[in-house]
């Protein structure tokens, strides 16, 4: 149970997948602009990582390993996310519409967001089992649900402030960005 | 071969996809805490990119227009493997400190970006120089901007010391916050550069913006339609969507509800017309049995022409009777009335006067 928590902080926060290892910057600073939005996107994208990370574990284990094809997993990983995300929205359309009006907006965006192929390659390559890749994938999805949210905020702050003509739009973003990576490195001291 | 030296210059300079672009920021800030980092994953990306654009380009006819972009992406996702294996054989230091970035080429916007914009509708020749000068504008970005950190950072540039024994290097330009600092300054100064040109001119200056995210990337989205503002424009625009067809399903719901109610509606007013009419007839009965007496009495007048003058008289007793009986109902109901209302006022004034006496209990 303690290793599971460690194991959660570790994914969420110390190696939080935006900040500190740099993947799906650009849903983090291209769908930030209002809280709503950030934390809706974050919400699908708990959603298809946990997902996405569930079935590239089984097929990587019980497919790749098995015929030794373990080298092609960019490719075998890469179809089956942009697979996945489509059958999920449709899924969801057909199935499930309050969900899908909720997340299915923001479910193209996600496709191709590097995030969620780094987080089903970086999880084979380190050997976790099929059930800790599918809690790395939930907690590395929860590290940029929070991440995203609290920059979308940090925006909503900043509409009302005078920045210099040369900063506004993506540097002043940059900065702040910058400031949060800064106050993320504070928690590798947790471990 | 004057095309050849356009498409590099458009690639490297015109449209440089660092600093003009301002695509491909995930390896941009992950992998230039190093100028050989940069070097490096720069090079790797070329490589891909023109390799890609070849088998594309040579591909355009070939491939149906429904499929293009998996099949991109596994073209892409091929040529990758394989540029993977040659780093890991021959550059195993280089490929440990990049890492999961080198199978995340497959995702870098420029690649499809290029994929769908240039190489799927030229021949093979400007396509293949198209991907080097796109590769080598990439790969400048990310080698200046690791020079940069590394300077600042470390003090070395490709790890032979410049500054370290001049002044203590400022370490945190290497790591993470070090990489959103550097991209932010730089882009603030191409920013000022613009706007201070665009006011010699006279002109509105072209701010770049990140926040837009133009070629995230994407198969589904195919490029920039979902990404920044305008993302933020397709998200209400769907959401506008699933509004209005609420709606009309609302609508037609509420127009079968009003159908329904209408047919509700029309037999509530048939029973209310019967019951308006019982009621009338209920009224008008007594005028029409006085009537009916009276058409009686005229069927009578015309059978019984003798008895007449009689049977009038009692009818017309008869109809008096009923007026009297209803004048003197209507009187007992009024007073009745009369004694309830001082009963209610007499009943009210005592409540309180209990409460009273609990209070004071």
């Amino acid at each position: 149970m303690m290793n599971i928590f460690l194991f959660a902080i570790s994914a969420a926060l110390v190696n939080n997948v935006v900040l500190v290892q740099f993947q799906g910057l650009c849903p983090f600073l291209g769908v930030s602009k209002n809280t709503k939005t950030a934390a809706g996107m974050g919400g699908a994208v708990i959603f298809v990582m946990t997902l996405a990370n569930t079935v590239t574990s089984v097929i990587y284990y019980y497919v790749l390993v098995p015929l030794g094809i373990e080298y092609l997993n960019t490719i075998a990983f890469i179809l089956i996310i942009a697979g996945l995300v489509q059958f999920v929205e449709m899924f969801l359309k057909k199935k499930i519409p309050t969900l899908y009006r909720a997340l299915g907006v923001y479910l193209p965006l996600i496709t191709t967001n590097c995030a969620v192929l780094g987080i089903a390659i970086s999880s084979v390559q380190d050997e976790l089992s099929v059930g800790m890749s599918i809690l790395n994938g939930f907690f590395s999805a929860v590290g940029f649900a929070i991440s995203i949210t609290i920059l979308a905020s940090i925006r909503e702050k900043m509409e009302r402030n005078n920045i210099p003509k040369a900063f506004q739009g993506g540097p002043i973003i940059l900065i702040a960005a910058g400031l949060m990576a800064l106050a993320f490195q504070g928690f590798s001291g947790l471990m | 071969m004057n095309r050849i030296t356009e498409r590099l210059y458009n690639g490297i300079v015109k449209e440089n996809p660092t600093f003009v672009q301002m695509l491909g920021m995930c390896p941009t800030l992950a992998v230039t805490s190093t100028a050989i980092n940069g070097l490096g994953m720069g090079l790797a990306t070329t490589v891909v990119l023109t390799m890609s654009n070849l088998l594309i380009s040579a591909l355009r006819k070939v491939i149906p227009d429904k499929v293009r972009i998996p099949a991109f992406i596994t073209i892409i996702a091929s040529f990758v493997t394989i540029v993977s294996f040659i780093m890991q054989a021959y550059t195993p230091e280089l490929y440990d400190s990049l890492g999961v970035f080198i199978s995340l080429i497959v995702v870098n916007c420029i690649i499809l970006g290029r994929a769908e914009a240039y190489a799927s509708s030229h021949p093979v020749i400007p396509s293949i120089f198209d991907g080097l000068g796109m590769g080598l504008g990439f790969t400048l970005g990310l080698t200046l901007i690791g020079i940069l950190r590394e300077l600042l950072g470390a003090g070395t540039v490709f790890g032979v010391t410049v500054t370290k024994e001049l002044w203590n290097p400022i370490a945190i330009f290497t790591s993470n916050p070090g990489a959103f600092f550097v991209l932010a300054f730089i882009v603030a100064g191409i920013n000022a550069f613009a706007i201070r040109k665009a006011k010699k001119k006279g002109e509105k200056p072209k701010l770049r913006r990140i926040d837009t995210c133009a070629g995230c990337t994407n198969m589904a989205c195919q490029g920039r339609k979902f990404c920044g503002e305008e993302a933020e424009g397709t998200v209400s625009a769907v959401k506008d969507q699933v509004k209005k067809t609420e709606v009309k399903k609302a609508e037609v719901e509420k127009a079968e509800v009003e159908k329904t109610e209408v047919k509700k509606a029309e037999v509530k007013k048939d029973e209310n017309e019967k019951v308006e009419a019982e009621k009338a007839e209920v009224k008008k009965a007594e005028v029409k049995k006085a009537e009916v007496k009276k058409a009686e009495v005229k069927k009578a007048e015309v059978k019984k022409a003798e008895v007449k003058k009689a049977e009038v008289k009692k009818t017309e007793n008869k109809v008096k009777s009923v007026d009297g009986k209803a004048a003197k109902a209507a009187a007992g109901s009024g007073k009745n009335e009369e004694k309830k209302a001082p009963e209610k006022s007499a009943e009210t004034p005592k409540k309180p006067s209990k409460k009273t006496g609990k209070d004071g209990e």
